[in-house]
């Protein structure tokens, strides 16, 4: 007799341990990474024109900032998610697959809220 | 042709953190082996497929350029123009051009992949036609943000 219900077997499968949730994040973020890429790549060609008082104006603008931490947000976190999937598949040897994955997600978290907090401080 | 194997010892050992021990056990299961990059050529599909992985580690590790560059500017116009001028150098100009071309091409095989989810595009010719396609986009996507 099988008391579990079809979602319970498969939740926490995979090599994460957490069933199909990792995978959607991964689509959700991608997904929203295809026009947040665009707002990006315009602001890596006004790195190289603007000068500090412009670029600064530029950031503040409400646009720009929504599309900033927007972007740094979905971008660290979809990297991250990413950078698991490839220590999960090369690193064979559990503690280290843990300890990769945990500095990678930790390490990424930080940086992520610590740019936030500087789009915030540019244009507070 | 699929190869049922019996494990005598559970699924862990073959997590084993001694590599010659992870040979051993792979070689003694008898199990069936993946294509050896070293030796099979790969088609063009596979090579963009090893590509979008490629390009998503690059790309994590330029992110980390473009995190300083939020910092520079909150930290004022000083930092702000080191960091300018790294970029307008032509070593830098070749790193910022070949982040975006990788920025393109994974964005581009990216989208591909959410067509595949959606259980689209499995057909080999077209699988082959989206490839070139794919590798076009990509290009024209940076010559244009380029000159734009
Ligand atoms: C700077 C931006 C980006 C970074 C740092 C990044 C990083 C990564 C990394 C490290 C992976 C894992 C690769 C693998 O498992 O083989 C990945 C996978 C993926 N990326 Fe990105 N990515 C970025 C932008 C994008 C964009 C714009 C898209 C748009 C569609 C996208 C779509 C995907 C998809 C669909 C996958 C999963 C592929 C799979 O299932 O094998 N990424 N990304």
């Amino acid at each position: 007799m099988d008391y579990k219900t079809p979602l319970a077997k498969v939740r926490s499968l995979g090599s994460a341990h957490n069933g199909t949730g990792h995978w959607w994040m991964q689509r959700i973020s991608s997904m929203m990474l295809i026009p947040l890429s665009f707002w990006f790549v315009i602001y890596a060609k006004k790195l190289t024109i603007l000068t500090h008082a412009e670029i600064s104006a530029w950031l503040a603008e409400p646009l720009n900032s929504f599309f900033a931490i927007a972007w740094l947000m979905t971008v660290f976190y979809h990297a991250s998610l990413g950078l698991q999937v490839i220590i999960e598949d090369y690193v064979h040897c559990e503690w280290r697959k843990i300890a990769a994955v945990w500095a990678v997600k930790v390490g990424f978290f930080a940086l992520g809220l610590a740019t936030v907090l500087a789009v915030l401080r540019t244009v507070h | 042709m699929i190869v049922s194997l019996k494990l005598n010892k559970p699924p862990q050992i073959y997590q084993s953190c001694s590599k010659t021990l992870r040979v051993k056990i792979m070689s003694a299961s008898n199990r069936p082996l993946s294509p050896h990059l070293q030796i099979y050529k790969l088609p063009l599909t596979g090579l963009i497929s090893i590509a979008h992985r490629i390009t998503g580690a690059a790309l994590a590790t330029g992110l980390l350029f473009f995190a300083y560059s939020f910092f520079a500017i909150a930290a004022g116009a000083e930092t702000y123009l080191d960091l300018q001028n790294l970029l307008n150098h032509s070593l830098g100009q070749i790193g910022l051009w070949l982040f975006i071309y990788a920025l393109f091409f994974h964005l581009c095989h990216g989208i591909r992949h959410l067509i595949w989810d959606a259980g689209l595009s499995f057909d080999k010719k077209q699988m082959n036609k989206n490839a070139v396609i794919e590798l076009t986009a990509s290009l024209t996507l940076t010559l244009c943000a380029f000159f734009l």
